[in-house]
């Protein structure tokens, strides 16, 4: 269609307000409100104890569950795109449900099997492995809401790509194991990568399942997300402006994390 | 497949069981009255009704964001084009909190919105955005412009052409982006929980239910529980309805 | 090596019946070229002799070893696909060194192998290329280096040209003669152009609807075809009295003679070297004859003309199949069908 003059700079003069209004703004306004009083002040609040121990402990969440779900993912692809049992349609509703479960609950759901009171929650406790109020639960249940992203971009990929590659593998030799590492692998490392990074991003945002799964104690449980919600609760010093300062340190990780998908994006769908 | 039903059913599926299970367990009368108790109705009520506002005001705009990056063309587009993908990338809590200083009490701009369903749609709009862009905009490219051409040269003005050909093809795209963003804002936490306080909200429900829960055993749960199968339940028929809905559409 | 189909039975789904008692031989150094319509079965066969199907039943068997259960890499054999199944993130050398590599042969050796083979099919410089960089034509060239490498018993083509344009086609075809002449690798060639099977194969396998309809050298299939079909397939055909003759062989003349049909010029096309007269019959029929430019001239032909067309025999061996057995409408022929393989 050739849109007449007016429609077109309309649309675009919406469209533009609306992302300024909506994803522009509020993101900006972070920035400044975070270094109004000097990036010092805005410093010393990313670099006390409890915003260290955070830091860490939202990159060991983010490295546990992005590998496992990875591999979930690439695996799990793999079975849906190119196997035949009649499992996989099946396999492939379940997989959806941390999209469109509620992460609160999936924290309750997680209580109710590994609290104290628990399904299997004394089996662990018995032994050691606490895994409700404990950064394992929170591993746990990052992986959980982060499980479907990796398969998801991985899947289709697989199915564009075709196992023409594959049979001529096979023809000149190549068993099972090595077709999929020399062959496949390289074939789909776009979608796999994209996973990757929807993972991390996901994983390093989570906050309403493992609000549900972390107890209140800083230092311990608190991932970084937990601690904005925390330091917001908090009045005087400390507090709000602190929150802001931690809410920046991870805008500007999303930001990377951004960028890491802009890179990637053109292989994709992208606007020409 | 053994391997990748074994690490579902460990992460994914055995929770959901014990979700189901403690929801029934004491008994069908709990179960009803966990969700229909006043404040729980309010809850569902209100979380259905902004998550259907929010999805379909998401929507439109979202089409229209999507005709923009696909069929226009200006400096600075690409960088647009990225930006899109912010919601996905920043964390929700980072969100709520930008939301709060910017339209709340203290707002710089003098607006203020704070405690207000006004403030909790803003941020559901802000979080589903690009489930309702990038929906659309892989559609809208593969889209034939061959046949926009023929309706043209037959004589077809573009509120015609684009009501009868373009339309009818992004309509199953639109309502599967719908699906998901109203899905999502059903279950949405991080992004209001700083937002919200005064308003009903299911998922702050659950998570207050859950914080109070004391006492030994499963059942002291009972009550969000109920709760959260009742939420998940509407979220899911709504998806579902709405997907066949575009699926059937769209042939 | 020699490679052998027996009773080879192949069904897709409830009702598709993909090969039906299919048997052929294909001896040691040939190059056979299975052709066919799409639907005839011919990438069936080919990739069940590869091991890429198996067959319902029946039995394949290299150099006379039953390989009918052994794997794609077990069989020594070499494939080259109609989208030639590039590594795409891999460069030309990597993607003709593969199956070397598998085979963990020593570097130097690989080297070396890859060095001649970019040599054999005029890739040398194009070897730090990525396939995506290459013309489809030098794509294929690849392919057919690749499986080379690995020194297949046999060399399985699946529509090897079919992707690609006209002239390059015709070019590779040529090609692909030369470097078997040298090479004398066992190939079976699958192709639905009947040109490119005349021009490239020592021995021609005609297959159509699951069936193998007529196995033979260029000459035979064209000169004797077992049956309608094949005398169709492989060449231009007019029907005459009810008989599949060449347009080329009909003969007109301005005075009936014994056994004449008589026919009215439609139109008169001139193509250059040849002469094509469309013809109507005495029974409504439309016919095409082809004459050379001579034939012509001395005939004096011109639209709307009456003349008598004079049928050569039918080639065709067999008896009548039910193409023919339609044209003659109610027959008088009861006896059934043989297809002469």
């Amino acid at each position: 269609m050739v849109v007449r003059p007016v429609w077109k700079y309309s649309l675009r003069a919406v469209s533009l307000v609306y992302l300024a209004l909506l994803l522009l703004a509020p993101v900006v306004f972070i920035f400044i409100k975070t270094f109004e009083h000097g990036f010092s002040t805005a410093w010393s609040y990313m670099t006390t104890p409890a915003a260290v121990s955070a830091f860490w402990l939202s990159v060991l969440i983010a490295a546990v569950a992005v590998p496992l779900n990875t591999i979930f993912g690439v695996g799990t692809a793999m079975v849906l795109v190119r196997s035949e049992t009649r499992g996989r349609k099946i396999l492939d509703a379940l997989i959806d449900i941390p999209f469109v479960v509620s992460p609160v609950i999936i924290g309750l759901a997680l209580v109710l099997v590994y609290g104290i009171h628990g399904w299997f929650g004394s089996w662990f406790i018995d032994r050691g492995i606490p895994i409700i109020f404990n950064p394992l639960g929170m591993i746990l249940a990052t992986v959980f809401v982060s499980l479907p992203f990796c398969v998801r971009e991985v899947a289709p990929v697989l199915m564009e790509v075709g196992t023409e590659q594959e049979q001529a593998a096979a023809t000149l030799g190549a068993s099972s194991w090595q077709t999929f590492w020399r062959v496949t692998l390289p074939s789909i490392r776009t979608g796999v990568a994209y996973g990757v990074v929807l993972t991390t991003a996901r994983a390093l945002g989570e906050i309403g399942a493992v609000a549900v799964v972390s107890s209140n104690v800083l230092g311990s449980t608190i991932s970084l997300p937990l601690l904005v919600k925390y330091r917001t609760q908090v009045v005087g010093p400390g507090g709000i402006s602190a929150a802001y300062a931690t809410g920046v340190e991870l805008a500007v990780m999303s930001l990377i994390v951004l960028f890491a998908m802009t890179l990637l994006a053109p292989e994709r769908k992208d606007a020409r | 497949m053994g391997l990748s039903t074994l690490y579902l059913s460990v992460i994914v599926l055995i929770p959901v069981a014990a979700l189901i299970s403690v929801a029934l367990g004491s008994g069908l009368h709990a179960f009803w009255t966990s969700f229909t108790s006043s404040l729980a109705l309010k809850a569902l009520w209100q979380t259905l009704a902004l998550s259907a506002v929010v999805a379909v005001i998401g929507s439109v705009m979202g089409t229209i964001v999507a005709w923009v990056l696909v069929r226009d063309q200006f400096p600075g587009k690409r960088i647009l084009n990225s930006i899109i993908d912010l919601p996905f990338a920043l964390p929700t809590i980072v969100a709520s909190l930008a939301l709060l200083g910017l339209y709340g009490t203290s707002s710089p701009v003098g607006i203020n919105l704070s405690l207000t369903r006004t403030i909790v749609a803003i941020a559901l709009l802000f979080v589903t955005l690009p489930f309702a862009v990038r929906s659309v905009q892989p559609v809208l490219l593969e889209v034939d412009k061959d046949v926009e051409e023929a309706a043209a040269s037959l004589g077809a003005s573009n509120a015609t052409t684009f009501r009868r050909i373009v339309l009818p093809a992004l309509r199953p795209a639109i309502l599967s982006g719908t699906a998901l963003s109203f899905a999502r804002c059903m279950g949405e936490y991080g992004s209001i929980v700083l937002l919200a306080t005064k308003i009903p909200i299911a998922s702050l429900v659950i998570f207050a239910d859950v914080e109070s829960a004391t006492g030994s055993g499963n059942s002291a749960y009972q009550p969000a529980a109920g709760l959260s199968v009742a939420l998940l339940v509407i979220a899911l028929v709504v998806l579902f309805g709405l997907r066949k809905w575009g699926a059937d559409r769209g042939r | 090596m020699r490679i052998d189909a027996e009773a080879i039975q192949k069904r897709f789904g409830e009702d598709f019946v993909a090969l039906d008692d299919v048997t052929l031989a294909v001896p040691e150094g040939s190059l056979t070229a299975l052709l066919g319509p799409s639907g005839s079965g011919k990438s069936t066969l080919l990739r069940i002799m590869a091991g890429l199907e198996t067959p319902d039943s029946g039995v394949i068997k290299i150099a006379g070893n039953d390989v009918t259960t052994a794997r794609p890499q077990d069989r020594g054999i070499g494939f080259v696909f109609q989208h030639y199944a590039a590594f795409a993130h891999m460069s030309v050398r990597e993607n003709v060194a593969f199956g070397l590599k598998i085979r963990k042969r020593p570097k130097a050796d690989v080297r070396a192998k890859v060095d001649e083979l970019l040599d054999l099919v005029g890739l040398t410089q194009w070897g730090g290329q990525r396939p995506h960089q290459l013309s489809g034509g030098q794509r294929q060239r690849m392919a057919l280096a690749r499986a080379l490498a690995i020194e297949p018993r046999v060399l399985l083509l699946d529509e090897p040209f079919g992707a690609l344009d006209a002239n390059v086609r015709a070019e590779l075809r040529r090609w692909l003669r030369r470097l078997h002449d040298e090479q004398h690798v066992t190939t079976v060639l699958v192709t639905h152009d009947q040109e490119e099977a005349m021009e490239v194969a020592d021995t021609i396998a005609v297959m159509n609807k699951g069936r193998i309809e007529q196995v033979g050298s260029p000459q035979e299939v064209y000169d004797a075809p077992a049956t309608d079909f094949v005398m169709s397939f492989l060449g231009p055909i007019s029907t005459v009295a009810g008989k599949l003759v060449r347009p080329h062989d009909i003969s007109l003349s301005h005075t009936p003679a014994g056994g004449d049909v008589r026919a009215t010029v439609k139109r008169v096309v001139h193509l250059g070297f040849e002469v094509r007269i469309e013809l109507v019959m005495d029974d409504g029929t439309t016919a095409r004859v082809q004459l050379t430019r001579e034939q012509t001239a001395e005939l004096g032909l011109s639209e709307g003309q009456e003349v008598y067309v004079h049928p050569p025999e039918s080639k065709v061996i067999g008896r009548a199949d039910e193409h023919q057995e339609a044209l003659l409408g109610a027959s008088d022929d009861d006896t059934l069908s043989e297809a002469v393989v």
